[in-house]
């Protein structure tokens, strides 16, 4: 088991690499960093000093093992655009990005998994039919159309619930969380919605999908056989047997709802780290978004791992081969 | 042919499988009778209808198909027009199903106790520990060695006939009166389908409980069962004593299947076969579904079609045995 873990970990380093590689790349090569630190006057001489002081007259290897070696200490050196660390930049920002997409995600499952159970079990029931719909439109209307629906909705017309923002939060340590407040949470919904409703109907699809070709197997039918209750045979059996291609889905559209939760928080204006790397990108603030690139990187191998290890806990046989110690 | 009350009774079974083009008649007319204790062999070439026979016992019809007349009557009482929810009660606990092929029976993801033990909490009084011990005895019952410890491994961890004593362990563990046994070796080594079958064999007898065998290996008949049908294109085309079905068999499809089994005691230039196939359920012939490849055919044959009729020590559906007078 930890020979396992730690294979993955070594697996997982090639493509950090590669990522910090082209993040670095542009880091050094987008732009001029000391023409946009020293503005517009400046002499050869202070140029060559500063040049001297950024190490960018050393060869390109040994700046790129510097870049690395920061990195990996958390250290991204300065925003050009609010002249602050950008470590603390992303710090500030991650919990509200975080909450949102956990909040989405735990909405996806939560509904999306029942929801594709029941449409697997009952296919032509008009519900079965009404959410198969429903479900064409959470996977064709874009993610802004669908945000900006929702708050003309529930915020102008019916002004239940804010329309941006993250409400009212509270700090614990080094982060701040909108869960314990009333208005925090009012103010997660919508954007939690939009961002979920994809992921929603994607899993609902994928678990029915599944679930069909699982009811068909004949170990369904022997359970059936051996008497087993309904409810034993369609959550237990075949809901577990669906387990492994959806894990897989839903790992890689959580790291998809963090690295892309962009296009929700600019609509929400969710103070969150996409609407910092959007807002970045518009002034060029290049060490804002090699950051951020690293960091998403950094969440999808995480992501992948657990994926990993949630197959060995699901299926027992992709144990064998790893040894008895497993067991 | 058993005096007791029967403890399965058939009573003209027609399934039917509504298509775009027309409805299918899988079964039709099918009658026979099972007593307590009795293993009764169900044989005939793929797609007669055995498999279709067992599944409509157990109430798992694959849909759209369904019974379209007929009784099944279990001690007695119908099962066929029962809610899913009482037919699961019979299920498991008054009649036990085996199916074909044991290494895609068993659910990959439950170890073979889990399996076991919720079976028999789902049908008996017992609690989990009480089910759990049963559940060790069971794998004892059916030969699997160290079962103490193999109680909790997974399927994928035993071999094809090891898997299928594990299935067999588990359409026995709630003591149904009933095992209905589909193909039940076809899908195992040779020299394994022989272990198995005895076993099946030793564990119904001392338990009591009657097997309906489906199966096309003969062989497997001859040794096993009490009684034997013939069935062919969703038909039951001869049924008696196993003995006299396999020596002297009544019906010409009969006795072309059975003298296509290759003798072991002298050398054939040729095996026997019967010439053509049986024809698919979309176009049956009319009269006797077997007369264009019967070799005993004769004019009635094309036009009626017989009914299960006394022909000595079998009864068979074929005119040849029919009472001198020809009704209708």
């Amino acid at each position: 088991m930890f020979a396992f873990i730690v294979s993955r970990i070594l697996q997982a380093l090639p493509v950090l690499l590669s990522v910090a590689l082209i993040s670095f790349a542009m880091f050094a090569y987008v732009g001029d960093p000391v023409a946009i630190m020293l503005g517009q006057d400046y002499t050869q001489a202070q140029r060559d000093a500063l040049v001297a002081e950024l190490g960018l007259d050393r060869p390109f290897w040994v700046q790129f093992a510097t870049f690395i070696g920061n990195a990996a200490q958390g250290e991204f050196g300065l925003s050009y655009r609010l002249s602050r660390p950008v470590a603390d930049l992303i710090a500030e920002r991650a919990p509200a990005t975080l909450e949102l997409a956990f909040t989405a995600a735990v909405l996806a499952l939560l509904v999306g998994v029942p929801m594709g159970v029941y449409t697997g079990l009952y296919r032509n029931s008009w519900l079965s039919r009404f959410f198969l719909t429903f479900s064409l439109i959470g996977v064709s209307l874009p993610t802004f159309l669908i945000g900006i629906l929702l708050i003309l909705v529930f915020a102008v017309w019916l002004g239940w619930l804010p329309s941006f923002g993250r409400g009212d939060t509270v700090r614990l340590g080094a982060w701040t969380t909108g869960f314990l407040t009333v208005s925090g949470l009012k103010a997660l919904v919508l954007p939690a919605i939009t961002l979920g409703l994809f992921q929603l109907t994607l899993i609902m699809r994928l678990v029915r999908a599944e679930m069909l070709e699982v009811l068909r197997a004949d170990y369904i039918k022997f359970a059936r056989a051996r008497g087993l209750p309904n409810r034993a045979v369609h959550f237990g059996h075949a809901l577990k047997n669906t387990l492994v291609p959806v894990i897989t889905i839903v790992g890689l559209q959580l790291g998809a709802i963090i690295a892309f939760a962009i296009v929700t928080e600019t609509v929400f204006q969710w103070p969150g780290m996409g609407l910092l790397f959007i807002q970045s990108v518009g002034a060029a603030d290049i060490p804002v978004m090699s950051a951020y690139l690293l960091l998403i990187s950094l969440v999808f191998v995480t992501i992948n791992l657990i994926v990993d290890l949630l197959y060995y806990a699901v299926d027992p046989r992709l144990r064998i081969g790893r040894g008895k110690g497993g067991h | 042919m058993s005096n007791a009350a029967p403890l399965l009774e058939v009573r003209n079974l027609r399934v039917e499988f509504p298509t775009r083009r027309g409805t299918l008649v899988a079964l039709d007319d099918v009658s026979f009778s099972i007593a307590p204790g009795e293993v009764l062999g169900v044989v005939g070439e793929s797609g007669a209808g055995k498999s279709m026979t067992g599944a409509a016992i157990i109430g798992l019809l694959e849909p759209p198909g369904r019974i379209a007349r007929g009784e099944i009557l279990l001690n007695g009482k119908r099962i066929d027009n029962l809610r899913y929810e009482q037919m699961r009660r019979i299920r498991g606990k008054e009649i036990g199903a085996i199916f074909q092929d044991p290494l895609t029976t068993l659910n990959p993801l439950y170890t073979v106790g889990q399996q076991l033990t919720e079976t028999m909490t789902t049908h008996l009084p017992i609690n989990p520990a009480e089910a759990r011990r049963r559940a060790i005895e069971w794998l004892e019952l059916v030969g699997i060695p160290a079962a103490a410890q193999r109680i909790d491994s997974y399927p994928h961890e035993f071999s094809g006939g090891m898997r299928q004593r594990v299935v067999i362990a588990l359409a026995l563990c709630a003591e149904p009166r009933l095992i209905v046994a589909d193909e039940p070796t076809t899908a195992l080594d040779v020299s394994i389908q022989a272990q198995v079958i005895a076993l099946l064999k030793t564990l119904a007898r001392e338990k009591g409980t009657a097997m309906m065998l489906v199966t096309h290996d003969m062989g497997v008949i001859a040794e096993t069962a009490d009684r034997v049908a013939v069935m062919y294109a969703g038909r039951i085309a001869e049924i008696g004593p196993v003995r006299e079905v396999v020596k002297h068999a009544n019906h010409p499809y009969s006795a072309g299947l059975m003298a296509s089994i290759p003798p072991l005691d002298r050398r054939v230039e040729r095996l026997a076969q019967i010439d053509g196939a049986m024809p698919r359920l979309s176009a049956i012939p009319r009269g006797c579904a077997y007369n264009p490849r019967c070799p005993k055919v004769f004019s009635r044959c094309a036009d009626e079609r017989p009914d299960l009729m006394d022909a000595g020590t079998t009864r068979a559906a074929c005119w040849l045995y029919a009472s001198e007078v020809p009704h209708g």
